[in-house]
């Protein structure tokens, strides 16, 4: 103990205080605290990548999700859509079908009834053709017989009996 | 250093050598059983084989 | 105790192989030992050479007001080196250059005054460089206070200088980008290692922070000044107390000054325990509290002063045995050891640092219910 009493040496302690006390002040103000900042800065960084990273995960597996929810729903409306569409196409064919019908049933009708008037027309142009033609011959025989008195009687009656039973 | 002074400083190694090579035994034996907690185990051992050397040298320099 | 007996009784045929090794080697050493004795019949001067010796480490370890690299001839006070500036304290500042001592040979005349370096301390003393001595055979000599540049003061310069230089580097480097580069690469995870494996555990997460510069400084002046103490030109600082002093009292001066009401409570009037115990108790925890950093002092300075006296001898060792089967094995011997000391200047660093922040965390631990 005595030796190391002995042994001390003030000017050496006093060096060794200020000189340490100065080093310390130093690297604390010029080292340890941008080295231990930057450090942690470096480290909350990763801990908030990782955190972001696990985020951006987490939304990967949701957008797959949701993208994958939403083709389904996609293919069930494509499904639907198409089932409309044919269910549409059969009932524009089934109406064009019975529009066609329709019209060609108006159409025929209209031709049967056309053909009807047309063959009214025709009887009644014949009629007339027949009346005028009778009234001619009728002319020519009356004046070819009305000379004949008993004669021209006869006529009109058969005549007049040919007309009631038309 | 006289006789009395050497026996003693002996004696102080003996009993500092003992009690660290308890300490460095049964660290050995904890890390036999816990190989997980090896790093802790050799921490507290250091520190515990660190303050019975300073016992120590304490002994050895007032004898 | 019992199979060594045994083995001299058994025939060489049952002898284990490492028995017969050590019977060789034992008679070597024997034969060597006896030839020896014959060619230095003088034991006087192999009596010499271990005082040399053992004189040279004392001086070794001694701190000195010249930097000395190494001695060419003792007889003839030839010395590689250079000396460096004496500070002291008597009746007024006075500075002049250790050269005047001539590696303490002579009187140092300043102003009237003289001065001589007696045991490595500068001592006043009259023209013709008397020592006084008491009945203890002590000097009796005025010893002015001494400031001096001395050989440790250059090195504690040098070790600040450098730390100054390598993390004012590494704090730079981190400006540029978020990973160290270079010399930051080697040392960011010792200082993780500090944080996150000493300050933080021992300290606590809460209060770590204004403890980090002391631990981290603290660790790396005494880890790297250890190491540099390894280095051929050797210039031992731990192994000085006052160094060891310095820093043991900061740990001190640190623990008392931001200790909370916690601290001193257990120390005064420990909680929980009896009226009569609590009296006992108070002076035994306020003698601990200067204990702590003692035993931080004593520890360093011991470990540094003791591997370095160790590895000196082993070395010194050789120049005694001076034949072909001493020198190798103390050469053996010696570099193990560096090999170990290596280990210790790193370990005593960490035990260092670890026990203040130690301390450190009973100063602020918080009050918590046993």
């Amino acid at each position: 103990m005595e030796k190391l009493i002995e042994q001390f040496s003030f000017g050496l302690f006093f060096w060794q205080l200020l000189l340490f006390i100065a080093v310390l002040l130093l690297l604390r103000k010029f080292a340890w605290k941008p080295i231990l900042d930057a450090v942690e800065d470096r480290e909350s960084g990763i801990k908030d990548a990782l955190a972001a990273a696990e985020n951006a995960k987490k939304e990967m597996q949701n957008a797959t999700a949701d993208s994958e929810r939403l083709l389904q729903e996609a293919r069930v409306e494509r499904e639907a859509m198409i089932k409309e569409a044919r269910e549409m196409k059969e009932k524009i064919v089934a109406d064009a079908k019975d529009l066609a019908q329709a019209e060609a049933d108006k159409m025929i009708k209209q031709a049967q009834l056309a053909i009807e008037s047309e063959k009214k027309a025709a009887v009644a142009d014949i009629k007339n053709e027949v009346a005028t033609l009778s009234l001619e011959i009728a002319e020519k025989v009356i004046k070819g017989q009305f000379s004949d008195k008993a004669k021209q009687m006869k006529l009109v009656e058969e005549m007049i009996g040919d007309i009631k039973l038309n | 250093m006289e006789i009395p002074t050497i026996v003693g400083a002996g004696l102080i190694v003996i009993g500092a050598g003992l009690g660290i090579g308890k300490i460095g035994g049964s660290a050995m034996d904890a890390i036999a059983r816990q190989p997980e907690a090896s790093g802790k185990i050799q921490t507290a051992m250091l520190i515990a084989a660190a303050l019975i050397e300073g016992i120590g040298f304490a002994a050895l320099f007032a004898s | 105790m019992h199979g060594f007996f045994e083995t001299d009784i058994l025939s060489d045929m049952q002898k284990p192989f490492y028995v017969k090794v050590l019977l060789v080697v034992t008679l070597l050493l024997g034969i060597n030992a006896f030839a020896q004795e014959k060619d230095h019949s003088s034991s006087e001067e192999k009596g010499s050479l271990k005082t040399e010796i053992k004189e040279f480490i004392g001086h070794h370890l001694l701190d000195s007001h010249d930097f000395t690299l190494f001695t060419i001839d003792e007889e003839k006070n030839e010395h590689v080196g250079f000396p460096l500036p004496v500070i002291i304290w008597d009746d007024g500042l006075k500075v002049f250059s250790s050269s005047k001592f001539h590696h303490g040979e002579s009187v140092a005349e300043v102003d009237g005054n003289y001065y001589a370096l007696y045991h490595g301390k500068i001592v006043k003393t009259d023209a013709e460089g008397t020592i006084n001595y008491d009945e203890d055979h002590h000097a009796t000599n005025v010893k002015p206070l001494d400031f001096s540049i001395t050989k440790n003061v250059v090195f504690i310069f040098l070790v600040s200088a450098l730390m100054l230089f390598l993390f004012g580097r590494m704090a730079k480097s981190y400006k540029t980008s978020a990973l160290p580069k270079g010399i930051g690469r080697l040392l960011e995870p010792i200082v993780l290692y500090i944080r996150d494996d000493i300050a933080i555990p021992n300290i606590g997460k809460k209060h770590y922070k204004k403890y980090m510069s002391y631990l981290l400084t603290v660790f790396f002046f005494i880890w790297i000044i250890n190491l540099l103490g390894l280095t051929p030109l050797g210039v031992n600082v731990t192994n000085n107390i006052a160094v060891t002093f310095a820093l043991a009292i900061l740990t001190y001066l640190i623990t008392t000054f931001t200790a909370n009401k916690n601290y001193w409570k257990h120390i005064f009037w420990m909680p929980d325990v009896p009226v009569f115990m609590k009296i006992v108790l108070a002076p035994i925890e306020l003698l601990g509290t200067f204990i702590k950093p003692f035993s931080l002092m004593i520890r360093l300075y011991a470990n540094i002063t003791a591997g370095h006296v160790v590895l000196m001898s082993i070395l010194g060792m050789m120049f005694i045995f001076k034949n072909w089967i001493g020198s190798p094995l103390s050469f053996g011997l010696a570099f193990a050891l560096s090999l170990l000391e290596l280990l210790v200047a790193a370990l005593q660093a960490y035990i260092f640092t670890m026990l203040s922040a130690l301390y450190f965390g009973s100063a602020v631990e918080e009050h918590h219910d046993h």
